[in-house]
C-alpha cells in the first residue's frame, strides 16, 4: 500500500507525523518512508539510520553545439519554455528553464542539440532495522521539483516490493509536485491545524483530492487551539477525521530539537494507534 | 519606492501573520502582495473586498480532436511525458500528465492537436481593511506555473505602487527553493527572513538564504518562537553574524498568533502584552535599515 502525507500549506506538522507514523510502524513491520518535499527535505533530520546508497539524479537537457549550427532559429521557436534562446550567432540553454520534453533537440535539422544529463539533486537511501528511508533534495538554483519527484518514486517502486508499506512525504501546496506525489497512492493523510488559515488551505487541498478521485482522511495537528471549523467542516463533509495531535509545547520542542515524540508523549502514541488501525481496514477492505 | 518581501523557507514559522502585522503597521504608505498564491491567507487577516479580479492564462494543454486523429501514433512516441496513450481505440492526452510543451502539435502530420491555454488561476486587486490596497490570486487546482501568477501578482503591485506614490510594497512570498519564491525575490529591496528555532527550521533558513545570497539581496531575520529551543536559537543567532545578517528581533512562543488569527486579526491589533511592541519596533528597524 502506498502512502501520501500531505497539507494544503507547510508548517502543519507534515514531518512530524511522517516521521513519527513511519518509525512507530516500523517496530512492527518493514516500512519506507520517502522525503518527496524535495526543496526542503526534513524528515532526514528526526530519523537516524545508516546510509546504505547515494546517487546523483540528472535531468535531460540540450547542450548547444556550435560547428554545425546554421542559426535556422528553429530551437528557440519550439521551446515552449523559453529555455533556448538565440543572442546574434550564439544559442543559449537555460537548464534550470527547460522541461526535457527533446522538442528542440529532435527537431534541430543540424542535428546540433543532444541532449545532455544535468544534475539537479541528490538521492539516499538509508536504513535503520525495519525502517528505509529514501530522501531526495533539489540542488538550490534548480527551479523544477517534479522530474526529482518522478525519479524518485521509481527508486523506490525499484527497490521495494508491492507489499511493503509506503510512506511519501509529500511537499506542501496543491500545485504540480503535489499531484505528483498523490495520484498514484492509495490512500492520502491532509494534515491540517484548526485555524482558519488550516481551514482555508484544507478547503483547497480537499478538492484537489476530489478532482484526482483519491480517497483520503485528516488529521487534526495542534488539536486545542484555534477553534472548532475545521472539524465542523469536516463532519459537513463527510470526511473522516483520522486523529488529533494535541497541542503541547512538549511536542513542539522535541521537534525543534530533531527527536521523535510518540515514545515521550503517550497522547501522540495513542492517535498514531488510530491511524494505523483505520489504515488496517483500508488495507483489508481493499483499496479502491 | 521599496520592496520588502517577506519569506521563511519552511511554512508554520508565522510569516503571514507577521507580514500583515507589518502591512496593517504600513497602512496608507504600502502596497500588500500575497506571492504564497499556494497557500493564500492572508486575505483572512487583511479582509480585502475582491473588488477586481481576472483569469490568469499560462501555459498550454494538448487537446486532440478525434474527427482529423488518423491514429497514426506518432504524438505518444515523441511525447516524454507518457501523457498520450490509447483509449478506446483513440489517441487521447492525459490532462494531468500534459507538460504542455507544444511538441506533439508540431509533428502531427493532420494537425489533430490543439494547444489550449491553461486558466492557472485567478488575480485580485482589493481594497484592504488599511484602506490600502492589496494583490493577491488564488491558484486553481494542480495548476503549474505558480512562478507566473506569482511575478504577476508582484508586477501589479509594483505597477499599483508606482502609480499611487506608495513608499513601500510589502510582499508575502512563497515557500521552498523553486521557480515561486525565484519570482517572489526578484526585484526585492529587502528581504525578511522568518524562522523558527528548530533543526528543520535552521536547516530551511539556510538553504534559502542561500538563495537570498546567489541573488544577491539585503537580508534581516525575524527568529519566531526563540524560547521553544533556546540552544537552536543562539545557533541561529551565530549563523546570522556569520553571514552578516541584520537580526532584527526574537519573538517569544504565544498562543496570540492563533488568536488573533481565529479572530480574524493581525497581531497588532489584538491586544498582547510586548508582542505588539515587538513587531512594530521590528517593522522601524526594517525602514530604517532600507531607507
Ligand atoms: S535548431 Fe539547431 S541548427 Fe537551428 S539554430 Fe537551433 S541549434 Fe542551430
Ligand atoms: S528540451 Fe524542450 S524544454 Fe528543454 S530546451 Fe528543448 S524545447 Fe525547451
Ligand atoms: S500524431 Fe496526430 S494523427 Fe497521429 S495519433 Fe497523434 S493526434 Fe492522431
Ligand atoms: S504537449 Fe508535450 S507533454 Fe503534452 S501531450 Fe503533447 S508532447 Fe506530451
Amino acid at each position: 500500500m502506498k502512502i501520501a502525507i500531505a497539507s494544503g500549506k507547510g508548517g502543519t506538522g507534515k514531518t512530524t507525523l511522517s516521521v513519527n507514523l513511519s518509525a512507530y510502524l516500523a517496530e512492527n513491520e518493514e516500512v519506507v518512508l520517502s522525503d518527496l518535499d524535495v526543496e526542503e527535505p526534513n524528515s532526514g533530520l528526526f530519523i537516524k539510520a545508516q546510509l546504505l546508497h547515494e546517487e546523483e539524479k540528472y535531468k535531460m537537457v540540450p547542450e548547444w553545439k556550435e560547428d554545425q549550427c546554421t542559426l535556422c532559429g528553429i530551437c528557440q521557436e519550439v521551446c515552449n519554455f523559453h529555455a533556448v534562446i538565440q543572442l546574434g550567432d550564439m544559442i543559449m540553454v537555460f537548464p534550470e528553464l527547460c522541461h526535457g520534453c527533446y522538442a528542440c533537440s529532435e527537431l534541430c535539422p543540424a542535428d546540433t542539440l543532444p541532449m545532455v544529463p544535468k544534475k539537479m539533486g541528490m538521492l539516499k537511501h538509508l536504513r535503520n532495522d525495519k525502517l528505509s528511508f529514501i530522501e531526495s533534495r533539489l540542488d538550490i538554483g534548480e527551479e523544477q521539483a517534479v522530474p526529482l519527484i518522478k525519479q524518485s518514486q521509481e527508486y523506490v517502486e525499484e527497490h521495494f516490493s508491492d507489499d511493503i508499506l509506503r510512506i511519501y512525504d509529500s511537499p506542501p501546496g496543491t500545485s504540480c509536485p503535489v499531484i505528483e506525489v498523490t495520484r498514484d497512492v492509495d490512500f492520502v493523510i491532509l494534515v491540517t491545524e484548526p485555524t482558519p488559515f488550516g481551514l482555508h488551505d484544507l478547503k483547497i487541498a480537499v478538492e484537489t483530492m476530489k478532482e484526482l478521485k483519491k480517497p483520503f482522511g485528516v488529521v487534526v495537528n495542534r488539536h486545542g487551539i484555534g477553534n472548532d471549523g475545521v472539524l465542523r467542516y469536516c463532519e459537513g463533509e463527510g470526511i473522516p477525521v483520522l486523529a488529533k495531535i494535541p497541542n503541547d509545547r512538549k511536542i513542539a520542542e522535541l521537534y525543534s530539537e530533531g527527536k521523535l515524540v510518540y515514545n515521550e508523549v503517550p497522547e501522540v502514541k495513542q492517535e498514531l494507534d488510530k491511524i494505523i488501525t483505520y489504515l488496517s481496514t483500508l488495507k483489508q477492505g481493499g483499496v479502491q | 519606492m521599496k520592496e520588502i518581501v517577506v519569506i521563511s523557507g519552511k511554512g508554520g514559522t508565522g510569516k503571514t501573520s507577521i507580514t500583515a502585522s507589518f502591512a496593517y503597521l504600513g497602512g496608507a504608505d504600502v502596497v500588500v502582495a500575497d506571492c504564497d498564491v499556494d497557500a493564500a491567507d492572508m486575505h483572512l487577516l487583511l479582509q480585502p473586498d475582491f473588488a477586481r479580479g481576472e483569469d490568469f492564462y499560462s501555459g498550454e494543454l494538448a487537446k486532440i480532436h478525434p474527427d482529423k486523429c488518423t491514429q497514426c501514433g506518432k504524438c505518444a512516441e515523441i511525447c516524454r511525458f507518457d501523457a498520450i496513450s490509447v483509449v478506446d481505440g483513440l489517441h487521447i492526452v492525459d490532462p494531468l500528465s500534459c507538460e504542455g510543451c507544444g511538441y506533439c502539435a508540431r509533428i502531427c502530420p493532420t494537425d489533430a492537436i490543439e494547444n489550449l491555454s491553461m486558466n492557472v488561476g485567478k488575480w485580485y486587486i482589493s481594497k484592504i481593511k488599511t484602506g490600502s490596497i492589496m494583490v493577491h490570486a488564488k491558484l486553481g487546482i494542480g495548476a503549474d506555473n505558480s512562478g507566473k501568477l506569482v511575478a504577476k501578482v508582484k508586477n501589479e503591485a509594483k505597477r499599483l505602487a508606482e502609480e499611487t506614490n506608495k513608499e513601500y510594497i510589502i510582499v508575502d512570498g512563497s515557500p521552498g527553493i523553486g521557480c515561486p519564491v525565484v519570482s517572489s525575490l526578484s526585484g526585492a529591496s529587502f528581504v525578511v527572513l522568518v524562522t523558527e528555532p528548530s533543526v528543520s527550521g535552521l536547516h530551511d533558513l539556510k538553504r534559502v538564504y542561500e538563495l537570498v545570497h546567489k541573488f544577491n539581496l539585503k537580508a534581516g531575520c525575524i527568529i519566531n518562537k526563540s524560547d521553544i529551543n533556546e540552544k537552536v536559537s543562539e545557533e541561529i543567532e551565530a549563523f546570522l553574524r556569520e553571514e552578516n545578517i541584520l537580526h532584527i528581533t526574537n519573538l517569544p512562543y504565544d498562543e496570540q498568533f492563533t488568536i488573533a488569527m481565529t479572530n480574524g486579526q493581525t497581531i497588532v491589533e489584538s491586544d498582547s502584552n510586548g508582542l505588539k511592541q515587538k513587531i512594530a519596533d521590528s517593522w522601524d528597524k526594517i525602514k530604517q535599515t532600507i531607507n
